[in-house]
């Protein structure tokens, strides 16, 4: 399972009245999500099969019987926030060059046409352009990080 | 060796090509289109990279996204699967410009094979017996005449650029090749962009036979004997074996040697096939060359004992092919059954939708190629392809009789399947006897209950 698939479910546990949360897939085992009064925790049992090795290889793996802690966040996670996604794969850059201000900061207001970031592709810079109006809650990525298509990349509350 | 493929598929043959990878010990990168996030390739490679939403030519025929998707993994090499980008010399020559090993032959034998005109030329030179037609393109209806007259009727026009049956057009008479030629040379133009057409004896009842070759970089060449794959429908294959029971040992001998030089010609240095047709009395004729894997791989993995996936892999990492390859005779027997989601009553609509119940048979002699499984909702975008059934047994009897059994107990429920098709046919008199040519699908009855 992705860590962006168990973001997704502890985020499911945090907003709603859900004490406790577990899938089982018999390729890749089990994992429980549970809230306390203080934190949501993960846990994530690996498939009992003696040569099966997914789990530790899933991309951006979590360790075997790791545990994941994830305080209600700081970010409120408004309904209404909407996710700017990667268009292709290849390699995000804040900035248009290693030493340069990035193209926009959390807290920035965007407009139709602003460059948001470059993303890298067989030795090509491509601009990402805004698509809507809004104000920039989160950058979800770091700079020289690697994005499939699709990958969410900005959270914008839209105005 | 390699360290790190990225695989340019999806589907068994991309679970297929994971498996040989970790027996060789190099690292996996999966590539999945939106609909296939939770596909088993996806799950069993090391690392996986979504590549774009479900259209093919957004997402598996999506070239730049297919190299950005190596680079920010770091694959030393991609492989390209059947089907998709695998007879791409295009997307070969990109590869190569990105430092990324394509896991095949050179761009340039893949354009060569893929020009059939030129493909049958290039036979012809290295003294493999070529079907008797035109040398080349036929540029105009006069040269089509003159052609028809020296090889006489009935004859087929051909596209040259093309393939899966289309741009074709059998010709039995003088009255029919104006008409004849005129739709040809346009259904080509708009399936394929090239409207060059070839001309053909047809031959009526004819068997398609091929032979399956592995090549290396250092000139070595070896035969994996043949493949009677003439049960056919429209040009698609459903089901495969081998050996042929119409090819005696000296046709056999005779086979090998053509297509190892017709390899030899072209420097062939990967895993590939060429296609013959068989007519009645023994005598074969160069169709077609497949520079790629093909999906009935395993029926010759399976009589003659390798691992054509990983003798893929080891060649594209330079080694040398073992020379106690060449001395090694097929064993048994062995047949495929392609089990694909369609209903033969319906015409063979496709059959997508949610496996409610999935069962595979096993034990002595059972393989089953599939990335299907229990509740696996089968995508509407992609190949109709569910699962390889391949038996293999002492001899052709017991190789039918296991893959009937096999067949009994493969449950596959919620979609339609070709399952009941197969059983059809393998119980058919004229089949168990070998008794059969391409046309044999052509009168069958296909309505019976769609197994669901």
């Amino acid at each position: 399972m992705r860590a962006k698939e168990i973001r997704e479910f502890v985020k499911i546990v945090e907003e709603s009245n859900v004490g406790e949360l577990e899938i089982t897939r018999w390729w890749w085992g089990k994992i429980r999500i549970s809230k306390s009064s203080s934190h949501v925790t993960a846990m994530i049992s690996p498939a009992n099969i003696a040569e099966n090795t997914t789990i530790s290889q899933a991309s951006k793996p979590v360790a075997k019987n790791a545990v994941v802690e994830e305080t209600p966040a700081a970010q409120t996670e408004e309904s209404n926030l909407i996710e700017i996604k990667a268009p292709m794969v290849g390699t995000f850059y804040r900035a248009p060059a290693p030493d340069a201000e990035p193209y926009i900061k959390e807290g920035e207001n965007v407009s139709p046409g602003k460059v948001l970031c470059i993303i890298e592709a067989m030795k090509l810079m491509n601009e990402i352009e805004a698509e809507i109006k809004g104000k920039i809650v989160k950058i979800l990525v770091d700079n020289t990080q690697p994005v499939e298509y699709n990958q969410p990349l900005f959270l914008v509350e839209p105005s | 060796m390699l360290k790190k493929i990225l695989i340019a598929n999806r589907g068994e043959i991309a679970l297929r090509i994971i498996r040989a990878c970790k027996e060789l010990n190099i690292e996996t990168v999966a590539v999945y289109s939106e609909p296939d996030a939770d596909s088993l390739h996806v799950h069993f490679a090391n690392e996986a990279v979504c590549i774009g939403p479900a259209p093919s030519h957004l997402s598996y025929l999506n070239i730049p996204h297919l190299i950005s998707a190596a680079e920010i993994t770091n694959a030393d090499s991609i492989h390209p699967g059947y089907g998709f980008l695998a007879e791409s010399a295009h997307f070969a020559e990109i590869c190569e410009s990105c430092n990324i090993k394509f896991i095949g032959p050179d761009p340039h034998v893949i354009t060569k094979m893929g020009d059939k005109a030129f493909a049958k030329d290039s036979m012809k030179k290295a003294g493999v017996p070529v079907i008797p037609g035109s040398d080349g393109v036929v540029k105009d209806i006069t040269t089509a005449l003159k052609i028809v007259q020296e090889i006489g009727y009935p004859v087929i026009i051909k596209a040259s650029a093309g393939g899966g049956g289309r741009g074709m057009r059998v010709v039995h008479s003088p009255e029919e090749l104006d008409n004849a030629f005129n739709a040809a040379g346009s259904e080509a133009e708009s399936a394929f962009k090239n409207s060059s057409l070839y001309i053909e004896k047809y031959f009526e009842n004819p068997r398609h036979i091929e032979i399956q070759l592995l090549g290396d970089n250092h000139g070595n060449i070896i035969s994996l004997g043949e493949r009677e794959c003439s049960i056919q429908r429209k040009h698609q294959k459903l089901i495969e074996e081998s050996p042929s029971p119409a090819v005696t040992q000296e046709v056999r001998n005779k086979m090998n040697t053509a297509a190892i030089k017709g390899a030899q010609g072209v420097n062939y240095n990967s895993a590939g096939t060429i296609e013959f047709l068989m007519d009645e009395t023994g005598y074969f004729y160069f169709m077609e060359m497949n520079t790629r894997i093909q999906v009935e791989h395993p029926v010759s993995e399976f009589v003659f004992g390798i691992d054509l996936i990983k003798e893929q892999i080891k060649v594209a990492s330079n080694e040398k092919l073992d020379e106690k390859m060449k001395n090694y005779k097929l064993r048994g027997h062995a047949i495929e059954c392609r089990i694909n989601a369609e209903d033969p009553s319906k015409d063979f609509r496709p059959s997508p939708g949610k496996i409610t119940s999935f069962h595979v048979p096993g034990g002595l002699g059972v393989r089953v190629d599939t990335h299907a499984y229990d509740q696996y909702v089968i995508p509407s975008y992609y190949d109709s392809l569910v699962a390889k059934l391949i038996t293999h047994g002492k001899d052709r009897e017991e190789a039918i009789v296991r893959m009937l059994w096999a067949l009994d107990e493969f449950i596959i429920e919620g979609v339609s399947t070709t399952i009941p098709l197969h059983k059809k046919i393998l119980n058919n008199e004229n089949f168990r006897n070998g008794d059969f040519n391409t046309k044999f699908l052509e009168n069958f009855d296909f309505n019976f209950e769609g197994g669901k």
